[in-house]
């Protein structure tokens, strides 16, 4: 992802040389996508990632209103659904250096960046809120730049230049998401929800599959088969966790071996999806 | 190739295959011209050819696999894999898919021909560049549980001799390190070149095999005025001075090639893998004196001789007794126990460091005991003979476990395992 970040980033300050070595790198490789028409492609894609911010925006509403009123039930209840807006789309989300962390960073992450408690803001801080503190008391002001940030963002989203590489491997981003931080309970620390995050990742990458998929077929279809078949499995394997009313267990139930075996059916799907790419070439 | 390899070939080779060769040789041509290539395609894959001009090859074709008496390099990666495949003939598919991979691998050639646009990811994941082949084997058995999956139909064709090994006395099996419908056993001089092969082959195979467990391990030969010596494994006692040796014909065969009627037949030529992932308790055993460490084995640490003897291969005499009428080789020691039993096997041990137990913070380190016989019983008869009065258990925990019927060579044109499916 750093590196179509980058990219982006530099398209957004095209005023700015500084720090944009690795365009020429970046763009080098993807030059040859010219040879092939993904408009349509491409422009549904976005319609896509309109939509989900669209409801984000929504959502996020609801749930701060439900923080502000101090309905801590509803507001938990909120949390994980208008979040999977978010992460369905993260590929074109996370593409904003800025607000991505100010809505979506965990204590770790600032941690690591050498900051603390007091410069975190966004969903896990209030995650933080009502599931370890249970309460919403304080939580005012945080939940009126979540919606800010939030409205920002879909705002943004209009003027990012969606590429067909941007999609491929934001796809395949998704679910390296997945394996490295929904799987491991990382996500979601304190609510345990990291499975609602797991399945709209999973849901962004099927919708890039889905809109490619015809050019797919075209190209190659024994991988278009095998790309049904793996995403086919996974969302099997993930209903065994559904709870009714589009709900997941907590990642706390899962035992090592449904992790295991959850993490290895989002690997067989992965290497088929990194293979996308042979319709540019 | 003998005629009977000849007519199978014709036989195998179908109208529709026959036109795929013939559509593959332009671009086989093209490619073969700028080196190692394929030479021909039958059933839907491309034939390798060993490499004999490759630095450090070991020849992957031959009357039997790689890496069984082939003398053990420095290293190895050990696989376990469980399938995932729905039916035989899916199975089938991925010894195919295997085979040009692991002659090309054993050539230490790249798996990639053609640069691509960059938009996928490359298919040889590229850590062996710039290394050859570092005397890579790859060795491919089948364990018990490919014969349990009704979705295979294989049960026909199991060995009776293939099952799981039995409990011995002081095992602490965990599942995490048991069994597997699988295996790829990669030997090599050079640990990254080993790992490589595993990892390439799994990648190749997704959505077809899943790892179950992995092990690396590593051994060192010391040499003496250019000869080599028995290595040593890390309670620094010689490991492999009885091994029979892999010159003599007459003794392969009665120890690790499974002879025509000893099997089922598609097993003739192949041999039993049996790897047994041991824990050696190094904290005790440090502080164990030197008398009792060489008692613990019965032979003499620096020398590897027999205690009361001079020489590593001194002949061994259990009666030979001291001044005051004790024996001078403990029966209870692992080698005089060892030694009452007529069966021989192969070994192929290397020691292991996988990081520390977490319960007890503990090296996690020990003996990835392999070794090949034609008959998983010769293991089995001696470890029953060690039992549980072996001194050695005192510092030593089996934890881990497999048995693996490896299959026969592979002929050129042929491809890994053929013969499970294509002989009754």
């Amino acid at each position: 992802m750093k590196k179509i970040k980058t990219v982006l980033l530099c398209v957004l300050i095209s005023t700015s040389l500084v720090g944009c070595s690795e365009i020429e790198e970046a763009t080098e490789t993807t030059a040859a996508s010219e040879t092939i028409d993904l408009q349509t492609e491409v422009d549904a894609y976005k319609e896509f990632a309109i939509e989900q911010m669209d409801q984000f925006v929504v959502e996020t509403e609801k749930f701060v209103e439900s923080v502000k009123a101090g309905d801590i039930e509803a507001a938990k209840a909120q949390y994980p659904l208008a979040r999977m807006y978010f992460e369905r789309s993260e590929p074109i989300a996370e593409s904003f250096g800025d607000l991505d962390p100010r809505i979506d960073a965990r204590l770790a992450d600032l941690e690591e960046e050498g900051k603390g408690k007091e410069d975190w803001t966004g969903y896990h801080k209030i995650e933080y809120g009502l599931w370890v503190e249970n309460t919403t008391e304080g939580y005012s002001e945080i939940a009126d730049q979540l919606l800010g940030d939030a409205k920002e963002l879909r705002a943004r989203v209009e003027t990012v230049e969606v590429t067909p590489d941007l999609m491929m491997t934001g796809s395949v981003d998704l679910l390296n998401e997945v394996s490295t931080s929904k799987i491991t309970g990382e996500e979601e620390i304190y609510s345990h929800t990291d499975l609602y995050d797991f399945k709209a990742n999973i849901e962004g990458a099927e919708k890039i599959f889905h809109i490619l998929e015809p050019k797919i077929q075209a190209k190659d279809e024994a991988l278009a088969k095998n790309l049904q078949d793996k995403f086919g499995a996974l969302n099997e394997l993930l209903a065994n966790y559904e709870t009714g009313d589009k709900g997941f267990v907590s990642y706390e139930e899962l035992t090592s071996e449904d992790t295991k075996r959850l993490s290895e059916a989002v690997n067989q799907l992965g290497e088929p999806l990194s293979q996308m790419g042979i319709i540019m070439e | 190739m003998t005629s009977t390899d000849e007519k199978w070939l014709e036989k195998k080779i179908s109208r529709r295959n026959m036109l795929k060769i013939t559509g593959a040789s332009a671009a086989g041509a093209a490619v073969f011209a700028s080196g190692m290539g394929p030479v021909a395609k039958a059933f839907g894959f491309d034939i390798f050819e060993d490499d004999l001009t490759a630095a450090n090859k070991i020849s992957f074709y031959g009357k039997h696999q790689s890496g069984i008496v082939t003398e053990a390099p420095a290293h190895v990666y050990f696989a376990s894999l469980n399938v995932l495949v729905q039916s035989q003939s899916e199975l089938q598919e991925l010894f195919k898919l295997w085979t040009p991979l692991a002659v090309r691998l054993m050539n230490g050639e790249q798996l990639e021909e053609l640069s691509h646009g960059g938009f996928t990811p490359p298919k040889d994941t590229g850590e062996a560049k710039g290394l050859d082949a570092a005397n890579l084997t790859l060795t491919f058995g089948a364990g018990p549980s490919l014969f349990d999956n009704n979705k295979l139909g294989l049960s026909s064709k199991r060995p009776d001799e293939l099952k799981d090994l039995p409990h011995f006395p002081k095992d602490q099996i965990e599942e995490k390190y048991a069994g597997g419908d699988l295996c790829i056993q990669a030997c090599a001089d050079d640990p990254q070149v080993a790992f490589h092969a595993v990892r390439n082959l799994v990648r190749a195979a997704s959505g077809k095999v899943s790892l179950k467990w992995t092990q690396t391990g590593f051994t060192s030969t010391p040499k003496a005025k250019n000869k080599k010596e028995t290595p040593r494994n890390l309670f620094a006692f010689k490991d492999g001075t009885v091994n029979p040796s892999p010159k003599s014909a007459s003794d392969m065969k009665e120890v690790v090639w499974v002879q025509p009627n000893d099997s089922k037949s598609w097993m003739v030529n192949g041999s039993y893998l049996v790897v047994r992932r041991i824990q050696m308790h190094l904290e005790t055993w440090d502080r164990t004196s030197l008398q009792g460490q060489e008692a613990t084995f019965g032979r003499h640490r620096d020398s590897g001789a027999p205690i009361g003897s001079k020489k590593e291969f001194d002949e061994v005499d259990l009666d030979a007794k001291d001044d005051s009428g004790n024996p001078h080789i403990p029966a209870n020691s692992h080698m005089a126990l060892a030694r009452k039993v007529k069966d021989r096997i192969m070994r192929r041990g290397f020691s292991y460091s996988s990081g520390l137990i977490d319960d007890t913070g503990a090296y996690d380190a020990g003996l990835l005991f392999i070794s090949f016989q034609k008959n998983p019983d010769q293991f089995i008869n001696i470890q029953n003979a060690l039992g549980r009065a072996d001194k050695l258990n005192e510092y030593i925990t089996h934890r881990g476990s497999g048995v693996f019927a490896c299959f026969p060579g592979i002929q050129k044109g042929s491809y890994i395992g053929e013969k499970l499916f294509n002989i009754l």
